[in-house]
């Protein structure tokens, strides 16, 4: 049995302990709601780029001649994995759910006799991975997670992939990234951006009875400037909604945590009035046994 | 009749409303977004686009390249960089067209891909200076 010491001492960490968890729900709610809108706001570019590549693709097809970015190299040998982690912890699942899906990824691309490369956006992803395929890693970003996460993150990650892809360093690269589905929950997601799957996007292609579009300088040279560009964009939205997600996962989190201790909280004072009432008890017995004796 | 003009940055849309005309820099020269026109998809380059409503210019926008489309009803512009004209900021600009003259300088003058890239964004970066000036 505790001493009622030990259990004042319990509580009062447990309180303190409360109040941060309950802090940083709040602080994780109001970063999400901005994290939300700057989502939000970039998806208009997106799907205005969308648009565009599709028209150009149905302007292209039949052609030859393809960017790599487009078509690949023509192999599936070496793969590239992304995963994008945050650099923070205490986000609940939100790392390691990551992690985890990159781990069996990799085994499983392994299993099948590819190479894997891996180049990790994020502190937690690029630490866990070191420890065990640190052979794999070819480069890492961190420190871009933060709360501003501005364009420029996306379009030095989308250089570097292009140079790793022109230097013939992999065939296929796939993202894998933390999907926001809603505050509760997050699914670890797999995007593969190259070679880029456009038969969705050219599918989608709304009317083919549109007067026919013209095109400056030239489909290829507009095409050659555009899949960069796209593939920043893509990378920019796995980033942001890896962003809301990381939020949205601390805040689901820090509301757990909140809540425990508000219940261990409870437990523990429920010891400490027992344990209190017992003494003076204990006490009380001894005194009137001590009066019966004299 | 206007069209409806969209100007747009990959953090977020700047501009979306109808105008009666706008001038668009292409990377061949300025080229007019009006109603009707023939649809086209073309590159930017780093310049002014100015918004008209009737004969007189409502808007101005700097954009450091990118891409337009235009169709008959609407001209979507796909801009890597966009500000409004008076919140340039000529000396944040004329510090990176230092950096850039640097980088031009210390470049390889063999590797004509970076070369072609770096003068791209000087010429972007000067045309923003002038862009900023205030008229005469």
């Amino acid at each position: 049995m505790a001493s009622l010491k030990e259990l004042r001492a319990r509580i009062g960490s447990v309180k303190s302990t409360k109040k941060i968890t309950s802090a940083m729900k709040m602080v994780a709610a109001a970063k999400l709601r901005r994290a939300q809108q700057k989502a939000e706001a970039a998806r208009p570019y997106a799907v205005a780029m969308r648009r565009m590549l599709a028209e150009l693709a149905s302007a292209m097809a039949g052609q030859d001649g393809a960017p790599k970015l487009l078509a690949g190299t023509g192999g599936d040998r070496v793969h590239l994995l992304v995963p994008i982690t945050s650099d923070r912890g205490l986000a609940g699942g939100f790392n390691s759910n990551i992690n985890r899906r990159t781990r069996q990824t990799i085994r499983k691309l392994q299993a099948e006799g590819k190479i894997v490369k891996i180049l990790p956006v994020g502190r937690k992803g690029a630490d866990y991975l070191a420890r065990e395929f640190s052979d794999l890693i070819v480069d890492r970003v961190i420190g871009v997670g933060g709360k501003e996460l501005p364009f420029s993150a996306a379009s030095d990650l989308g250089d570097k992939i292009v140079s790793l892809l022109e230097a013939g360093e992999f065939d296929v690269c796939t993202v894998i990234y933390n999907q926001f589905r809603n505050v509760m929950s997050q699914v670890p997601t797999p995007l593969q951006l190259i070679p880029l799957g456009l038969d969705d996007a050219a599918a989608a292609e709304p009317d083919a009875n549109a007067a026919q579009y013209e095109f400056e300088p030239d489909e290829q040279t507009l095409l050659e400037r555009l899949l960069p560009r796209n593939l920043q964009v893509q990378l920019y939205a796995a980033m942001l909604e890896s962003a809301a997600g990381e939020q949205g996962a601390r805040m689901t989190a820090m509301d757990n945590a909140t809540r425990n201790a508000g219940k261990a909280i409870d437990r523990l004072s429920q010891t400490y009035n027992r344990t209190r009432q017992a003494n003076i008890t204990n006490e009380l017995i001894e005194i009137m046994s001590g009066a019966q004796a004299v | 009749m206007p069209i409806k003009v969209e100007i747009i940055s990959p953090e977020k849309v700047l501009v979306s409303r109808d105008v009666d005309m706008a001038v668009i820099p292409g990377e061949e020269g300025d080229i007019a977004a009006m109603p009707e026109h023939a649809p086209m998809m073309l590159l930017l380059r780093g310049g002014t686009v100015s918004l008209y409503e009737g004969e007189t210019v409502t808007d101005r926008y700097f954009v450091a390249g990118g891409f337009a489309d235009m169709t008959p009803t609407r001209c979507t512009i796909l801009a890597d960089q966009a500000v409004p004209v008076t919140e340039i900021s000529i000396d944040s600009a004329t510090a990176r067209l230092e950096e850039l003259t640097e980088a031009w300088d210390a470049a390889d003058k063999s590797d004509v891909t970076r070369l072609d890239g770096l003068m791209a964004k000087i010429q972007s970066v000067r045309a923003e200076i002038e862009a900023g000036l205030p008229p005469e």
